[in-house]
This record gives structure tokens, sequence and C-alpha cells, in this order.
């Protein structure tokens, strides 16, 4: 992000751009293998051993006894959740300054500055099929970058230790829904994260939702974007999420056949499911039964073949009866 | 044999025409539903919902009034289907239908206070009343309770087998109904079966 790296003093500048060029250089290595090295996972457990579960150990230089101290669930990390991340690969130093390697950690590394995910995506041929510069745009034009600006950034929402692409690799959109939408709730149904950006009371989800008919249903088979960001055609999760009014209100944009769902997430899907299955939502079809969206088309036709007979019947029997009736 | 039999008791006139019109709402807003359309839809989506749950719970509750009333009246016994004999009875009343009426024969099976229905009569009845009409009840209220469903039937998500019986036994209820109403204007006259709901007295020829 622009106001990221202008606040980046010379020598971290130099140091980024090294970082960078190392990174680019291994990315090409890592895509051949794109598996934590043991050397890799070896020297993260430096940090590891402390922050990889929920409490750590270190000899007080003083008294020279070992003292064992709480480590608070904002500073864990997960090791199975890290190693299955998209950054698995990467060492803890590779975003963080070398000089944690030390402790307590050095104060003046909590200004330290962050990459951000274009620093490194950025006009990268390998991560073309994303659209970071597009997504970029996306998200500066969202409720979450306007009112916030800086103080939002994307691994507010992309853990820089756990995120994972799921739309993309995921095959059941059920577990795309619930990976995505925990995302969203991380803030919104919790207030402590919420109010780190904000001191405006976090309205209650649920409340604000109440018009939604079954909406625990709702929330595990639609995602909040579906309803709350701008469709975008040409990349793969919209990322504009739009002020509350302008959210999708009207049931029909999901419930008919060409519902919204077709144009994100399920369009991507959709396909096969359909040429498969003959339905016209095949894929929402397979996941659950969206009223209205998959109608199934066979059986659309026999009912209306069924109805066309019966109509036939009666009318037969009927005039028959009036032509045959006794004069 | 000439005049008027009381056949239909007032519990039954009144559960059926609130019946009628209850399953006419189900059909039209489940129609709506299932063909929806954002451009024009026939009746708003949200509006659809509503009046579909609404009229099915009251139709529940309706349909439990018809159990009653068969099981504890002498009604009941109308709906009792004598199994000896079924089939040849109901070709013989089938045969009438689709040919005897035209030439005028007299009815196989006259109406009488023992026996209200012709045996094609009684056979639809009791399975629109006893199988058709039960499931669609059950698989609809298992569609507002989705969390009671079988997750999983035969590897399949059970919440669309569920949806999926609701929408076909539906369909049939529909099926039924235009049968229904189109063998009710064979009586003495076009629309006197259609009195005898009202007034409760069948008229004979
Ligand atoms: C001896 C235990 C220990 C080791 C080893 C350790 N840390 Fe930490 N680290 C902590 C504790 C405790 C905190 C929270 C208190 C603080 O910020 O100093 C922390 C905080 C942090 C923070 C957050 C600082 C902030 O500004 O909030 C980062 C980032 C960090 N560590 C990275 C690392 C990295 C990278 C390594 C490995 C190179 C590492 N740590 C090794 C104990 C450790
Ligand atoms: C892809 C880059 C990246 C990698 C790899 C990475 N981190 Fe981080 N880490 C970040 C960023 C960015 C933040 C700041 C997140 C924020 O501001 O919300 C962060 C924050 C932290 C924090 C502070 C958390 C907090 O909420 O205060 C700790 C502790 C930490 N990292 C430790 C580690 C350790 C240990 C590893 C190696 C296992 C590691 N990081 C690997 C990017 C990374
Ligand atoms: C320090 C540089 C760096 C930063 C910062 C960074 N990435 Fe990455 N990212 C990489 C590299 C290198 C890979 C390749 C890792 C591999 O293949 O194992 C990668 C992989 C990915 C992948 C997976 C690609 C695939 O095909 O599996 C995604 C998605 C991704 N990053 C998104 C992000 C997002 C979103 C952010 C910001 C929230 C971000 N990255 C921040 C360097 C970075
Ligand atoms: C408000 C939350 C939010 C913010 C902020 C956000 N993202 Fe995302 N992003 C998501 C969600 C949700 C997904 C879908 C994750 C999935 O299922 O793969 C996603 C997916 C992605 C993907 C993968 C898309 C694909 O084609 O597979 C990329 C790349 C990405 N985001 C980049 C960014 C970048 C760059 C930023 C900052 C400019 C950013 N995101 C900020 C929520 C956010
Ligand atoms: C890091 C915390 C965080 C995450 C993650 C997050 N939000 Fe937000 N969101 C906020 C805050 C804080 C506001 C309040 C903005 C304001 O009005 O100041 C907000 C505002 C909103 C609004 C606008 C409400 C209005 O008043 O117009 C919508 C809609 C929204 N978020 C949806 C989402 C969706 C969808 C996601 C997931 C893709 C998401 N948020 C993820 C913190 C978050
Ligand atoms: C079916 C569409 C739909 C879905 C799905 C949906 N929302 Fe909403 N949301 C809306 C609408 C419409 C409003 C505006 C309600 C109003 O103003 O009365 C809204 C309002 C909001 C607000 C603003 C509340 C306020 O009053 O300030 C937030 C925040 C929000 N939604 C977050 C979420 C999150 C997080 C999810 C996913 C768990 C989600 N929404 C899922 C349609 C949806
Ligand atoms: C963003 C898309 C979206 C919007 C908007 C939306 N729905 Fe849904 N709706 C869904 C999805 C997806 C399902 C999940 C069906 C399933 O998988 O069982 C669903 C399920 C339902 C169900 C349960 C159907 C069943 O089979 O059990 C009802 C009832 C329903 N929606 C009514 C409404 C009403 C009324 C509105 C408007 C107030 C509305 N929906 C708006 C997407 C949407
Ligand atoms: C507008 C729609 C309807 C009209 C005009 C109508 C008309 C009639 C008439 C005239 C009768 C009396 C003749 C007879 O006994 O056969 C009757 C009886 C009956 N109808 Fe209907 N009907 C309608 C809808 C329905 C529906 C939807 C159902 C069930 C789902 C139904 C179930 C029955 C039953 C069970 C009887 C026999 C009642 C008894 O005497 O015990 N009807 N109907």
């Amino acid at each position: 992000m622009i106001f990221q790296s202008t606040r980046m003093t010379w020598n971290i500048r130099v140091r980024f751009s090294l970082a960078f060029c190392i990174l680019l250089m291994s990315a090409f290595a890592i895509t051949a293998q794109n598996k934590p090295k043991e050397e890799t996972k070896k020297f993260n457990e430096n940090c590891l051993k402390c922050h990889g579960q929920s409490k750590y150990k270190y000899v007080n230089p003083e008294s020279g006894a070992e003292v064992t101290k709480r480590m608070y669930l904002e500073t864990i990390i997960n090791r199975n959740e890290f190693y299955d991340s998209n950054h698995k690969t990467f060492k803890c130093t590779d975003c963080h300054s070398e000089d944690y390697d030390t402790f307590p950690h050095p104060g003046r590394l909590r200004m330290e500055a962050k990459y951000a995910c274009i620093d490194c995506h950025g006009g990268d041929e390998a991560y073309a099929k994303f659209k970071f510069e597009q997504i970029e745009t996306e998200f500066q034009a969202s409720v979450h970058s306007t009112k916030h600006s800086d103080d939002f950034n994307c691994w507010m929402c992309h853990n820089p230790h756990t995120y994972k692409i799921n739309a993309r690799s995921e095959e059941k959109i059920k577990d795309i829904v619930a990976y995505d939408n925990a995302i969203c709730l991380n803030c919104h149904a919790d207030i402590t994260k919420y109010q780190m950006l904000t001191d405006k009371v976090n309205p209650n989800i649920l409340k604000t939702h109440a018009w939604l008919p079954n909406q625990a249903l709702h929330f595990k088979n639609v995602r909040c974007i579906e309803c709350h960001a701008r469709t975008n055609d040409s990349i793969l999760v919209a990322h504009n999420i739009q002020p509350k009014a302008k959210a999708v209100h009207r049931c029909v944009e999901c419930h008919s056949t060409n519902s919204i769902l077709m144009a994100s997430l399920y369009k991507y899907k959709v396909q096969e499911g359909r040429s498969k299955a003959g339905f016209y939502n095949g894929v929402i079809m397979n996941e659950g039964y969206v009223i209205g969206a998959n109608r199934n088309y066979y059986l659309g036709l026999i009912s209306l073949i069924m109805f066309g007979c019966v109509i036939t019947g009666i009318l037969i029997h009927g005039s028959l009866r009036i032509i045959k009736r006794k004069k | 044999m000439s005049g008027k039999i009381y056949l239909y008791p007032v519990w039954v006139r009144l559960w059926h025409g609130l019946n009628a019109i209850l399953i006419i709402l189900l059909i039209l807003s489940g129609v709506s539903m299932q063909y929806t359309d954002p451009a024009n839809p026939f009746i708003r989506f949200d509006i659809a919902v509503k009046m579909h749950n609404i009229s099915g719970i009251i139709l529940s509750v309706n349909y439990i009034v018809f159990i009653l009333g068969t099981f504890m009246t002498p009604n009941g016994k109308y709906y009792k289907i004598a199994m000896k004999g079924l089939t040849q009875r109901l070709i013989k009343q089938f045969t009438y239908y689709t040919f005897g009426i035209f030439k005028h024969e007299k009815p196989p099976f006259p109406i009488s206070k023992d026996s209200k229905f012709n045996p094609l009569q009684q056979f639809t009845y009791v399975g629109a009343m006893f199988v058709l009409v039960p499931i669609v009840i059950i698989t609809g209220w298992a569609l507002l309770y989705p969390e009671l469903v079988l997750t999983k039937i035969m590897g399949g998500s059970g919440l669309k087998f569920n949806d999926f019986i609701h929408v076909i036994i539906g369909f049939f209820v529909s099926f039924f109904m235009f049968v229904h109403i189109y063998f009710c204007t064979i009586g003495a006259t076009f629309i006197s079966n259609f009195r005898s709901m009202v007034t409760g007295f069948h008229e004979s020829h």
C-alpha cells in the first residue's frame, strides 16, 4: 500500500528491495516444490518455540532462573494452520525483522513497517490470475478502506499466518462460505476486534439481519459479500464492500433463475455441474436447494406435460359430455 | 330414488371450504416461488414465502380437524376401503366414466346414505387425504425447520431430497384438485354437487 511504503525509512527500503528480489527468486524455486523446507521449519521453531503455544519460557539473565509466562492469544501462531497457509514456505523473518531473534524483542521493532500484499504480488506474472492490482483498487473504494484509510489493510481479513485460498481451490461451496464468512464475523461478531478500528458500538449482526428468514441457514449458505460487495465479473472474489444502504435486500436477486449467486462464486463452479446434471444452476443444487434458483429443467418439463395431459383429458371428457348430453 | 340426502355435515363443509381456499393459496404461492422471475414476479418472493408458510400452518391445523372428524364421527366410514373386489369396482367405475356416461347409463354405484363416494372417488380421496396431503405437510414443516431434516440421504443432500418430494407431491395435489373439481361437475346438474357442498344435501338424479 502506498501509505505504508511512504512511511518506510530508507534503511527498510533497501532491505525490502533485497528481500523482494530474494523472494521473487525463491518464489520460482518454491512453486516447483511448494512445500516448506525442513530447514525453514527448523528455523521457524526459533520463533514458534515461544509463539507456537500458550506459554513460553526464558531465562532471566539477572537471577539465572527459568521463567514460564503466558503467551497472549493474539501472538500465538498455530503451526498446522501456518504450514497449510498460502505462505507456508516462508520463514517468519521473511516478513518480520531478523532482530526478533532476541528476547525481549527490541522496542523499536514495534514500529516495524509491514509489507502489503501488493509489495510482493504487484506486477508479478505468476499471480496475474489473482488480479491483485484490481483487488487493491476495489478494496480502496470499499467502506472499510474509505472510512478507516490505512488502519484497515488487507491483513485485517487475510490473517498473515493462516490465510489460505478457498474459493479457488475448495470443492464444497458450504466450506467456502464458512471460511469466508468467518473472516467477516471475526470483527462483526467480536466487539473487541471491531472496536480496534472504531468507537462505534458494533451493531448486532443477528438483529440487523432479522428481516432475512431462516437466517442461520442463509449465513451458512450465502457469503456476506454476496449481498455486501459489488459484483465484479473480472475477479473471483469481489472486494468492494458497499455501505449498508446498497446491500442486496431483494430475495429474488438470489431466488430466481438468474440469481446473483450465479454471477459470483457459483459461476466459477457452475459449468460442469450444469452440463452434467441438466439443472439450470447445477452447483447450487449440489449443495442445497435455493428455492427458485435451481429449477430442475426436466422436472419442470414433466410437470408441464402432465399438466397438459390433465387439462386435455378434462377438456375431451367435458366436450364429449356436452355433445352427448340428453336433449 | 330421487330427492335429497343429507351427506355433508357442517364440519365437513367448513373444513372443506377452508381446505380448498388454503390449497389454492398454497398452489399459487408455491408455483410463484418455484418459477419466480425477478423482472415480473407473479407474487413478490417474500410475500409468496409468507403466504405459503402461513397457509401451510393453517392447513396443518385444518388437517388435524379432518383426521379427528374422520376418526371420531360417522363420516369416517366412507373412507374405509373394502379391499375385496376393489380392482373390479374401480374398473367398473372407470368404464362408466369413459363409456357408460356418454350412453346415459345409470351410475354403477349410486350415491346413498351408506356409501357417499363411488369407488374411484373413495380411492382418490383416501389417496389425497391420507397419502399426498400428509407428505406435503410433513416435508413442508421440514423446510421450515431444516435442522430437523436428515442432512444426508444416500450420499445426497437431505434437504434437497425433502424439497424435491415437497414440490413433486405438491404438483400431484394440484392435479388432484383439477380432476376433483372437474368430476364434481358430474352430478344431477353441472353445479349441483357444488351446491351440496354448501347446503349439505346431495341431489340425486
Ligand atoms: C522467548 C520467547 C520468544 C521468542 C523466541 C520469540 N518471541 Fe516474539 N514475542 C514474544 C513475546 C512474549 C511477545 C509479546 C510481548 C512483546 O511484544 O514483546 C512477542 C511479540 C512478538 C511480535 C509482536 C510485536 C508487536 O509489535 O506486537 C512479533 C512480530 C514477534 N514476537 C515475532 C517473533 C519472531 C519473528 C520470532 C523468531 C525470529 C520471535 N518473535 C521469537 C516471545 C518470543
Ligand atoms: C507473509 C508474511 C508473514 C509471515 C511469513 C509471518 N508473519 Fe507474522 N505478521 C505478519 C504481518 C503483516 C503482521 C501484522 C498483522 C496485523 O497488523 O494485523 C504479523 C504479525 C505477527 C505477530 C503479532 C500479532 C499481533 O496480532 O499482534 C506475531 C507474534 C507474528 N507475526 C509472529 C510470526 C511468526 C512467529 C512467524 C513465523 C512462524 C510469522 N509471524 C510469519 C506477516 C507475516
Ligand atoms: C513478502 C512477500 C509477500 C507478501 C507480503 C504477501 N505474499 Fe502472497 N505470496 C508470496 C509468495 C512468494 C508466494 C508463493 C508461495 C508458494 O508458492 O509457496 C505467495 C503466495 C500467495 C498466494 C497463493 C498462490 C497459490 O497459487 O497458491 C496467495 C493467494 C497470496 N500469496 C495472497 C497474498 C495476499 C492476499 C497477501 C496480503 C494479505 C499476500 N499474499 C502477501 C509473497 C508474499
Ligand atoms: C473485508 C475483508 C477483506 C479485505 C479487507 C481484503 N480481502 Fe481479499 N479476500 C477476502 C475474502 C473473504 C476472500 C475469499 C477467500 C477465499 O475464499 O479464497 C478474499 C480473497 C482474496 C484473494 C484471492 C482471490 C482469488 O482469486 O482466489 C486475493 C488475491 C485477495 N483477496 C487479495 C486482497 C488484497 C490485495 C487486499 C488488500 C488490498 C485484500 N484482499 C483485502 C476478504 C478481504
Ligand atoms: C478488521 C475488522 C473487520 C472485518 C474483518 C470486516 N469488517 Fe466490516 N466493518 C468493520 C468496521 C470497524 C466497520 C465500521 C465502519 C464505520 O462505519 O466506521 C465496518 C463496516 C462494515 C459495513 C458497512 C456498514 C455501514 O454502516 O454501512 C459492512 C456492510 C461491512 N462492514 C461488511 C463486512 C463484510 C462483508 C466483511 C467480510 C468480507 C467485513 N465487513 C469484514 C470492521 C471489519
Ligand atoms: C441476503 C443478503 C445479506 C447477507 C447474506 C448478509 N447481509 Fe449484511 N446486510 C444486508 C442488508 C440488506 C443490510 C442493511 C440492513 C438495514 O439497513 O436495515 C445489511 C446490514 C449489514 C451491516 C450494517 C449493520 C448496521 O446496521 O450498521 C453489517 C455490518 C453487515 N450487514 C454485515 C454482514 C455480515 C458480516 C454478513 C455475513 C455473516 C452479512 N452481513 C450477510 C444484507 C445481507
Ligand atoms: C444472497 C442470496 C440470497 C438472498 C438475497 C436471499 N436468499 Fe434465501 N436462500 C439463499 C440460499 C443460498 C439458500 C440456501 C438453500 C439451501 O442450501 O438449502 C436460501 C434459502 C432460503 C429459504 C429456505 C429454503 C429451503 O429450501 O429450506 C427460504 C425460505 C429463503 N431462502 C427465503 C428468502 C427470503 C424471503 C429472502 C428475502 C427476504 C431471501 N431468501 C433472500 C440465498 C439468498
Ligand atoms: C376449489 C376447490 C374445490 C372444490 C370446488 C371442491 C368441491 C367439492 C365438492 C363439490 C365435493 C362434494 C362432492 C363429493 O363428495 O365428491 C367435494 C368433496 C370433497 N373434497 Fe373437494 N373441492 C375442492 C378442493 C378440494 C381439495 C384441495 C381437497 C383435498 C386436498 C378436497 C377434498 C375433498 C374431499 C376429501 C371430499 C369429500 C368430503 C366428505 O364428504 O367427506 N377438495 N369437494
